[in-house]
Parts: C-alpha cells; sequence; structure tokens
C-alpha cells in the first residue's frame, strides 16, 4: 500500500529549519548540559528531516541514507557526550555547563 | 490526508518548543520523544517507512532511553527545577532569539525556490537496502568505524565513573 503524500518541498524544508533554529536557541540559552545534548539531537533530527525530504523529492532512496548515516553520528555522539555529562557531575557536582571552564584564562 | 502533515509538523514544533524551554529534564525527554514520534509520522507521509521505522526504534527507541538512563543515574530531584528557574531569566532568550531568527528567515528565503512537490511515491526498504550495502558501502563500514570508537570512548568515560563510585561506597 502506498500511503506516500505530494507534499510541497517548501513547507518541509520550513518545518527543517524552524526545528533546526529551535534547537539552535536551545544550545545557545540553555545551560544545564543535558538540555544542550537534547537541543543538539532536535538539531540533528532537522537536518535528517531536510535529507529524507529531498529525497522523497526525486523518490530516490539517497535521503534516507544520509538519514540513516545522521542516526549513527547522533548515536555515537549520544554515548559519548553521556560520558562526559557523568564524569561533569562528579567532578564539579554540577550539571552547568560553565562549571567545566578550567582552560578560561 | 495533506492536513495530516500539517499536524504533525505543529505538534513537532510545539513539542520541541517545550523540550528546548521545559524545567524538568525527564518532561523534556517525553517531549522529545513526541516530536521524534511526530517527525516519524512526516517520515512516513512522504514516503519513506523505513526511515520513520529507524527514527521510532533507534531515536526513540534507544538514544532518548540511553537519556533517561543518565538523568536516573544522575538523581536529579526537584532542587534542579529550582535550580533550573533561577539559571533561565527571561532576558537570556533576547540575544540568541536575534541570532536564530534572522537565520531562521535567511533559510526560508534560501530554500524557497520554484515551486516544487515530492514525489507521492513510497522508496521501499529494499530499494534502500541494495543502494545502502552497493555504492554506499564504504561509507557503511565507516559509520561502524565511528560507532566502535564510540563504544570504546563511552566505556572510557564511563567506566572510571563506576569504578571511583564503587572505591567511595
Amino acid at each position: 500500500m502506498n500511503f506516500a503524500l505530494s507534499i510541497p518541498l517548501e513547507h518541509v524544508f520550513v518545518l527543517a529549519a524552524a526545528l533546526f533554529c529551535t534547537g539552535l536557541t536551545g544550545v545557545l540559552v540553555r545551560r544545564n548540559v543535558m538540555f544542550v545534548l537534547m537541543s543538539l539531537e532536535v538539531m540533528m533530527n532537522a537536518c535528517g528531516l531536510a535529507f529524507v525530504a529531498a529525497g522523497a523529492r526525486w523518490a530516490q532512496a539517497d535521503g534516507q541514507i544520509m538519514f540513516m548515516f545522521i542516526l549513527a553520528l547522533a548515536a555515537a555522539e549520544v554515548a559519548v557526550a553521556l560520558g562526559i555529562v557523568l564524569q561533569l557531575s562528579r567532578r564539579f557536582d554540577s550539571l552547568d555547563v560553565d562549571s567545566a571552564d578550567e582552560m578560561h584564562s | 490526508m495533506e492536513s495530516l502533515f500539517y499536524i504533525a509538523a505543529v505538534t513537532a514544533l510545539a513539542s520541541t518548543v517545550m523540550v528546548v524551554t521545559g524545567k524538568n529534564a525527564s518532561h523534556a525527554l517525553i517531549y522529545l520523544i513526541v516530536s521524534l514520534l511526530s517527525v516519524a509520522v512526516i517520515f512516513f507521509l512522504l514516503g519513506a517507512p523505513f526511515a520513520a521505522a529507524l527514527e521510532v526504534v533507534v531515536y526513540a527507541g534507544a538514544i532518548v532511553v540511553l537519556f533517561l538512563f543518565v538523568v536516573m543515574m544522575l538523581n536529579l530531584g526537584k532542587g534542579s527545577v529550582a535550580r533550573e528557574h533561577a539559571w533561565l531569566r527571561p532576558s537570556m532568550w533576547i540575544l540568541p532569539c536575534l541570532l536564530t531568527v534572522p537565520l531562521f528567515l535567511g533559510l526560508v528565503y534560501a530554500l524557497s525556490g520554484e515551486p516544487a512537490q515530492t514525489a507521492a511515491a513510497m522508496v521501499s526498504p529494499k530499494t534502500v537496502g541494495t543502494q545502502l550495502f552497493g555504492p554506499y558501502l564504504l561509507a557503511v563500514e565507516l559509520a561502524g568505524i565511528l560507532l566502535l570508537a564510540a563504544l570504546v570512548g563511552a566505556y572510557h568515560l564511563g567506566r572510571r565513573y563506576l569504578s571511583e563510585r564503587r572505591e567511595e561506597v
């Protein structure tokens, strides 16, 4: 069965851009490192949406394949970043990203 | 039927805003799951059922659960919500929004070309699989090496945390 719809490509791209900018605002504003990582996930997901939409424009599989590589990248990034979060909370007893500023002058 | 796309898009945007502005980490993770599921619906409507399934299984099922494990390990209590209130003053949103809103408008301007529609055709998982292990084989191997490096790195970072925790007890 084919459920696929014909959706204006611009609308999908506008949604992806809006999700990306929301995530970027989160990365810039938040101080809690957990929320920074969640915002990064949102940004990567928005990139994947743009890739899948571009793949759907020409009904090619390449967009979905790039999405899968983004997925692998996100999984690798989250695994390492959460290890760093555990170290941060152990050493500084805080989730504030500003607590790890030893190299700041 | 097209309205389904717009409903999912509004749901995704609203839940993403709740993730970014949330105070409680576990509530924000639930909103993140809602956002990812609505993006999965959009993938399905775009004719990418394999990407939709991966979005649910890997993003909502594995990555968010990893986040939840760490939230549980950090044992964030009621104090963390009060601390978030102290950290997040409303005035802090002004400058980042001044930076990202022009970026959004620029992206919308750059992406609005001649009107195009997505092809209402489904790209089957079989097509994706044959492409993945055909022309993209080298990239799949590189992704595997990246995941192995992440595994070793995460083990190294987490092992010291666990062993020193044990010494304290």
